[in-house]
């Protein structure tokens, strides 16, 4: 085989958190997501690159594991493909051992035991940057001497440093037949692992390793952070001061969208002759994406704190904070990473579930993931909120803030409840897992997280210009035909297909306080939830008169509705049970349409019970 | 303690337990109590006979969950998995 057709077929295996992710994103120029947490990658993911020989290597990124006898489904994944027990994926021909260089005994002991599975095995020592910069020293040689294998350091996070590792893979050769899986391999027992540690510890010995000394830095941060007290109060006061910042930083570029949207409807409308192709354009295309568009710089603020929490090390120990309360309703402590992620979006959170290794455990966490308000709500959420709160401040506080977070409040407050209840009906066992590493801190990688915000907008502005858009035109479509008859009086919307769908729907929404333009809204919502914004800019576009449509659209469901029904699409959306994404990635995590069924209706039951209560208790107080 | 804490059919004294230390405290394993996939995940994390650990944090009210370290590296436990864990 020349070398310009082999293709060499690499797997990365290591502990979790060693930067394997990092390091894969560096060879293959992908931007798989990162994070300083065990337990993101939960899949597979093969990427290909090609080194300057015209070499090929399909590169593969796996769980992160502390042994090859796993604990959990995404554990099994790397063993499974170390082992070349995959259907349809050929054993990988050469292992990559990630360690993390600031902690290598366990990297080490997992190398021992990898070098087992007979494959040519090559070491790198990652995060050698940090290393270096904490005066750590290692004798490469002898490690390499004792492991048989080489031994290389790697700064994933920097350009070039993976170029000493692409330089060692080179000089591999690609076996000419796919390998076999291992005869006779067997899970290590417990004694052998003890033994592995022995060894590590020995090997390490000799090649000078010194166990690194906790900084005092780091000693004191962890004794404020993980204070009861102290760092419970950090805690609240952190996720209070994002929510402020979600609603004060934004408002400014807010509103100079708004004012772009809102010229660029107006430039149409004077451009085109009155007809069809103005009203889609106007009413549909500009109207409806426009109005989700606008909520970029509030989803941008969001994810620019999450990233940066999730770099930092923190989040594991917010885990550790609440693992009581997540304890008391009986969730398992490794729910907390997944119920997390579902803030940005359900469906990377339902999949992170996977490292949950009690099965009835994880079916709940699954169940109540959603009700982790995602960042799809947010756009509603400041719709509404836009609408119906008041601009108050109370010293440091706005209102509008604080109701935002007692929305994702309400949320969490939900999901346990409901875990709590699921524990009382199917019972639960009282001992979870939680054994989390809880990794260094470290300050977040700007490069990185600009990357990451560019991410979130592109996907954000993909959606707008791709779904959203379809679905705008879609309904543009359902909300203008058929005409209405000659003669007719209301709104042409009134008559058209979505109009009387809408209508017919209000009855059953009518005892909630949600009115047809409400219930039109929420049908295309069902693809994606930011939608149902976009879907009231268009019903209102078409259904006001020219002056209604150029203000915003806050300013005229103010106007519109009652405070009451505006307070109870809030309270439907902290439930928002019409995703349909979220279901279809269900159905397959858990093989079937059980769960997903489950989830529908106890989501439908909770918002429509919530929002009834919403509307009737404020119009109780406000008369 | 006189007994050979590697040996762990000779528990040298299985009362010790890791979660009656207070913060701050250091102590070495002697060995890690049960025999399942809990008690298998400590091993591996370097709960091992002779391994040094401290404890760096726990968690109001009842001490559950506990932050330990151990060779270099840092597990928050819940309480029922560190009362596994025998202290020499
Ligand atoms: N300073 C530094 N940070 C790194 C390096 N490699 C990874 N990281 C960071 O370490 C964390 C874990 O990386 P990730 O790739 O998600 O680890 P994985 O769990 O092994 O896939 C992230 O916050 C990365 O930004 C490195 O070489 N140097
Ligand atoms: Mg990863």
């Amino acid at each position: 085989m020349s070398a310009e057709t082999a293709e060499l077929r690499v797997a990365l295996v290591g502990l979790p958190n060693c930067g394997k992710t990092a390091l894969f994103n560096r060879l293959t120029g992908s931007r798989q997501k990162v994070a300083n947490y065990p337990g993101v990658t939960v899949e597979r993911k093969e990427g290909i690159f090609a080194a300057a020989s015209g070499r090929r290597y399909r590169l593969l990124d796996l769980p992160g594991t502390y042994s090859l006898k796993p604990t959990t489904l995404d554990e099994a994944i790397t063993r499974d493909v170390a082992l070349g027990r995959v259907a349809h994926e050929p054993r990988p021909e050469t292992i990559v051992l990630v360690a993390d260089a600031t902690h290598l005994p366990l990297s080490l002991r997992l190398a021992l035991e990898v070098r087992r599975l007979g494959l040519p095995m090559v070491m790198v020592l990652n995060m050698s940057d940090v290393a270096r910069r904490r005066g750590f020293a290692i004798d490469r040689e002898a490690l390499s001497r004792e492991l048989g294998a080489p031994v290389l350091e790697t700064v994933a996070t920097r350009s070039g440093g993976a170029d000493a590792l692409i330089a060692e893979l080179e000089r591999l050769a690609v076996p000419a037949q796919p390998l076999a899986s291992p005869a006779g391999w067997q899970e290590p027992t417990a004694s052998e692992v003890t033994a592995t540690h022995a060894e590590a510890a020995r090997m390490l010995e000799l090649a000078g390793y010194r166990e690194p000394l906790r900084s005092r830095a780091v000693a004191m941060a962890d004794r404020i952070l993980m204070n009861p007290f102290a760092g419970m109060l950090i805690l609240a006061t952190l996720l209070f001061f994002v929510f402020q910042a979600v609603f004060s930083w934004a408002a400014w570029p807010m509103d100079l969208i708004d004012a772009g949207v809102t010229a660029l409807a107006e430039l149409v409308r004077g451009a085109l002759p009155d007809g069809p192709l103005r009203s889609l354009l106007a009413d549909g295309v500009i109207a409806g994406v426009g109005s989700v568009i606008v909520f970029l710089p509030q989803i941008v603020i969001l994810f620019a704190f999450i990233l940066a929490l999730e770099d930092s090390g923190y989040l594991p120990r917010a885990a550790y904070l609440l693992d009581r309360v997540m304890g008391s309703v009986g969730l398992s402590g490794r729910a907390f990473i997944p119920l997390l992620s579902s803030f940005a979006c359900a469906i990377p959170g339902i999949m992170a579930t996977r490292t949950i290794p009690n099965l009835r455990d994880r079916i709940v966490t699954i169940l109540v993931a959603p009700l982790m308000t995602c960042s799809a709500r947010l756009p509603v959420y400041a719709l509404l909120i836009a609408a119906f709160i008041p601009q108050r401040d109370f010293g440091v506080f706005n209102l509008q803030g604080l109701v935002l977070f007692v929305l994702y409040f309400a949320g969490v407050a939900s999901a346990l409840l409901v875990a709590w209840v699921a524990k009382l009906i199917a019972g639960g066992q009282s001992n979870h897992l939680l054994m989390l590493e809880l990794p260094d801190y470290q300050w977040p990688n700007l490069r990185n997280l600009a990357l990451g915000l560019w991410e979130k907008t592109r996907v954000f502005l993909a959606r707008a210009g791709g779904i959203i858009l379809a679905l705008m035109v879609l309904l543009w479509f359902l909300s203008t035909y058929p005409a209405p008859p000659v003669g007719a009086t209301g709104p042409a919307i009134e008559y058209s297909f979505a109009g009387q769908l809408g209508k017919a729907l209000a009855i059953v929404l009518a005892p909630i306080g949600f009115n047809w333009q409400i219930a039109i809204a929420l049908i295309p919502g069902l693809a994606a939830r930011e939608v149902a914004v976009g879907a009231l800019g268009t019903v209102y576009a078409l259904s006001g008169d020219e002056e209604a449509v150029s203000t915003a659209l806050s300013s005229v469901i103010a106007s519109e509705w009652g405070l009451a029904t505006g307070l109870a699409l809030l309270a439907w959306y902290v439930f928002a049970p019409q995703c349909l994404a979220t279901l279809a990635v269900v159905r397959r995590e858990t093989n079937g349409w059980r769960y997903p069924l489950l989830m529908l209706v106890y989501l439908f039951a909770l918002a429509y019970l919530a929002a009834f209560v919403t509307y009737r208790v404020t119009l109780a107080v406000a008369a | 303690m006189s007994a050979d804490p590697s040996r762990a059919d000779a528990p040298p004294d299985s009362h010790r337990r890791l979660t009656m230390l207070a913060v701050g405290d250091r102590a070495r394993v002697a060995l890690v109590l049960e025999d399942d996939p809990i008690s298998r995940r400590l091993i591996e994390v370097g709960f091992v006979p002779g391994a040094a650990i401290e404890v760096i944090a726990s968690m109001w009210p009842a001490a559950d969950p506990l932050a330990i370290r151990v060779g270099g590296s840092t597990f928050a436990l819940r309480r029922h998995e560190a009362e596994r864990i025998v202290i020499a």
